[in-house]
């Protein structure tokens, strides 16, 4: 008689199994979702998370957590249902198969939105996820992690909340495990956390999590590296004392050797962080000029195509704003015969316009620069791009301020000559002065001007009277004698043949 | 007769004498002129020396260099040395251009060198894995060894020369029970069988259990950096570090070419005449 009650006790446990692990297999495919949705599968599963059998829970919470992933309208039914207190309250006394699950189920519903993840912060889960962190096993360390990474990822708030727990002290003990998989998700966690504000980067410095992340540069493991690379960027974005830190670790030249990584992504997080730090002072972006850095980006943006380029040329624009000689340091580097390859090359608004600030920011400083510029023929592409009405409008704001200001300095005519032949009238004006700036001092200049057409071209300007460009224009035929302008002008072929009609022979 | 050529000689005489005398006197005189001449001149000299250089210390120290008198010129004068010495030093900057040049040039040559190690570490890497799993391949394939009546398949008559796979097979002689590949995993790796079967090892004299010998009683490769080291790890030690790792590797694992493993072949063939 017992017997057959444990019978059917035993055969009750085993369908509850059987439709657990059936369920969370069909979770993993996509198609599938809907369907367990519209069959009410949630409320289903919900009873079975407090089942009395530890493995029917954890793979309860598994196929929960599997559903919450692959679809965000279940992510919301799991927080409605109120599923996710439970979860976090049990996590605390469960074996680590529960807790690895139950991490999973918060890391899937955290990911799709502010909202569900500030709804797992409202019931305590982030407590229970620092909690699972200090466990041993590293599976278990690796899910919450993840877990903690995903509610951080979204905005300040929440990741004040992960830090407030305490979570960052034992992410950068998680680093110094030797499981890999751990190594990552702990390194894209703190990135994660450290990406929103110089106080949450600040923390997660504060732990010491610099000197960690810079020994890990030299791992062979690729995924690693990227969250590494990525990690640092994040924190030395905010402020010059934290950039300072990042390069304190000493972790440059061996970075710049990442950089020949066969891994795309990798490459592009070291360029980024490059990036970042030289954006901040002169001193910073001379310590990367010195550890040939310029030669390493420029090689970089020659190998790598398309949007993985941006972060490379936006660092050449940042290190020759600075000053001057760091600008020359660009051009000696062959700065601009490269940039001037990506314009040519890339055809997305947003990177030629980053091209052609770069290529603005070498050029404005000295005539030695702007003479650079001018002779890798970018003047005339730039004003193309200007003049194209299908450029963006950023691109034209941005040609337009780089040709101004390449323009102001540029004492090369030969490379100016074609531009007075095309441009509009507001940059013409630049062009025109000057031509006037130069033409009165060199004679050979004055000789090329006329021969080559430049004064004819200047004879048929029409400007306003009293306009900058009449002035301009004044000077430039005051330095010619009068019989040449008067030749060039248009209309002395008339001019002159209408004196033929009066003049009477003597 | 003699008084009256001596009387008229006498004249002319005397006149000769006056002149002589006369001309005499006039170079004395002369001689002593010039003497007073030349000593008046010395006087001169010194004299005029002496007021000039009075004169002169008068001038420069009432009439004072157009440059040092005026506390604005002197600071004119410093600041444009100071700067152009200290602080935009034309000589100092071209020499940094040019060093940058040649540091970029070093740093490019450097970095295509790691590159070229790193890849031929990932290949050596590849290479090992293959041969790894031809050997496993060769162990669950062991029934298909050729014997003396039938040749295997991959002996077949109609080859110069017997497959790789052939020889392999013959080099797994001993068939063994399927185990963990882990523990045999090193032996494995170059083809011969492990340390249980030990009568092998002795028989064959080929060169591929010599390596195996050197092998294992070779180092383990260094791991990859030091925690203590890295932090101050530069390009170089780091270029240091992996290419002796990489020439570890290469040591190790490097291709043998069908030929060697035929003269190993044949060597067999030799002990079991012998």
């Amino acid at each position: 008689m017992s017997q057959r009650l444990v019978q059917v006790f035993e055969q009750y446990q085993k369908a509850r199994m059987q439709f657990v692990q059936t369920v969370a297999d069909l979770a993993n495919r996509q198609q599938n979702i809907e369907l367990l949705q519209n069959a009410g599968v949630m409320s289903l599963l919900r009873p079975l998370l407090l089942d009395v059998v530890p493995s029917i829970q954890h793979t309860a919470a598994l196929a929960l957590g599997r559903l919450a992933d692959n679809s965000e309208d279940l992510a919301e039914a799991v927080v409605k249902e109120d599923i996710l207190p439970q979860l976090a309250h049990s996590m605390a006394s469960q074996n680590r198969f529960y807790k690895k699950a139950a991490a999973f189920v918060l890391r899937a519903v955290a990911k799709h939105s502010p909202e569900l993840s500030q709804a797992v912060v409202a019931c305590r889960g982030v407590d229970a996820l620092v909690l699972c962190l200090e466990e041993f096993d590293p599976g278990v360390k690796e899910a919450a992690a993840w877990a903690l990474g995903n509610i951080a990822r979204h905005n300040a708030a929440l990741s004040q909340s992960v830090v407030d727990a305490g979570a960052v002290p034992l992410l950068v003990l998680s680093l110094l495990e030797p499981e890999m998989a751990l190594k990552r998700i702990a390194a894209s966690t703190l990135s994660d956390i450290s990406k929103h504000t110089p106080e949450l980067a600040q923390t997660v410095v504060d732990t010491g999590a610099i000197a960690h992340l810079a020994q890990m540069i030299l791992s062979p493991d690729t995924k690693l590296k990227r969250q590494v690379f990525a990690a640092l960027t994040q924190i030395s974005k905010h402020s010059v004392s934290l950039a300072e830190l990042v390069i304190e670790a000493e972790i440059f030249p061996a970075a710049i050797s990442c950089l020949r990584d066969p891994d795309e992504y990798v490459k592009k997080n070291v360029v980024t962080l490059m990036r970042e730090v030289v954006k901040h002072t002169p001193e910073l972006a001379q310590v990367i000029v010195n550890c040939g850095g310029l030669e390493a980006v420029i090689d970089y943006l020659g190998n790598c195509h398309g949007n993985v380029r941006l972060p490379g040329i936006m660092m050449l624009g940042y290190v020759a704003a600075h000053s001057e000689s760091l600008a020359m340091a660009v051009i000696v580097s062959k700065g601009v015969p490269q940039l001037a390859l990506c314009l040519s090359e890339e055809s997305e608004d947003h990177i030629k316009a980053a091209t052609v600030w770069s290529v603005g920011q070498i050029g404005h400083h000295t005539p030695e620069h702007a003479k650079a510029v001018t002779t890798a023929n970018l003047l005339p592409k730039i004003l193309e791009l200007y003049m194209n009405a299908s450029s963006s409008e950023d691109l034209q704001t941005k040609s337009k301020k780089a040709l101004k200001s390449v323009l102001q300095k540029c004492t090369y005519l030969p490379s100016l000559e074609p531009l007075l032949y095309e441009a509009p009238s507001n940059i013409l004006k630049h062009v025109v002065c000057q031509f006037s700036k130069v033409l009165p001092h060199d004679s050979k200049a004055r000789r090329l001007f006329v021969t080559s057409g430049g004064l004819k071209k200047v004879q048929e300007i029409k400007a306003e009277p009293g306009s900058p460009l009449q002035e301009y224009i004044n000077a430039i035929n005051g330095c010619f004698p009068e019989e040449i302008v008067r030749y060039y002008s248009p209309g002395y072929s008339e001019a002159l043949l209408e004196r033929l009609d009066d003049y009477q022979p003597a | 007769m003699y008084f009256r050529e001596a009387d008229e000689n006498r004249e002319k005489e005397n006149q000769a004498a006056t002149q002589i005398q006369s001309w005499f006197r006039g170079c004395k005189v002369r001689a002593y002129l010039s003497h007073l001449h030349k000593k008046a001149i010395i006087i001169q000299k010194i004299w005029r020396g002496f007021t000039a250089r009075a004169l002169s210390y008068l001038n420069v120290t009432f009439k004072l260099h157009k440059n040092f008198c005026n506390p604005t010129q002197i600071q004119r004068t410093w600041r444009g040395f100071f700067v152009r010495k200290y602080i935009h030093n034309f000589y100092a900057r071209k020499k940094y251009m040019e060093g940058l040049v040649m540091k970029n040039e070093l740093v490019r040559r450097e970095l295509d060198q790691l590159e070229e190690l790193q890849k031929r570490e990932r290949e050596c890497l590849d290479m090992v894995k293959e041969h790894t799993a031809k050997v496993c391949q060769a162990h669950r394939l062991h029934h298909l060894l050729s014997t003396k009546q039938c040749p295997g398949v991959f002996n077949s008559p109609f080859r110069p020369a017997p497959h790789e796979m052939e020889l392999l097979l013959r080099q797994q002689v001993k068939y063994q029970a399927p185990t963990r590949l882990a523990s045999r995993g090193k032996a494995c790796l170059l083809g011969i069988p492990s340390s249980t079967s030990s009568s092998f090892p002795e028989t064959l004299g080929s060169p591929l259990i010599k390596t195996s010998r050197t092998y294992s009683s070779r180092p383990i490769l260094p791991p990859i950096a030091n925690k203590t080291q890295q932090q101050h790890l530069h390009c170089r030690e780091l270029m240091l570090c992996l290419q002796t790792s990489y020439m570890h590797l290469e040591e190790e694992f490097s291709v043998r070419p069908v030929w060697i493993i035929l003269l190993d072949y044949i060597q067999y063939i030799r002990t079991f005449i012998h």
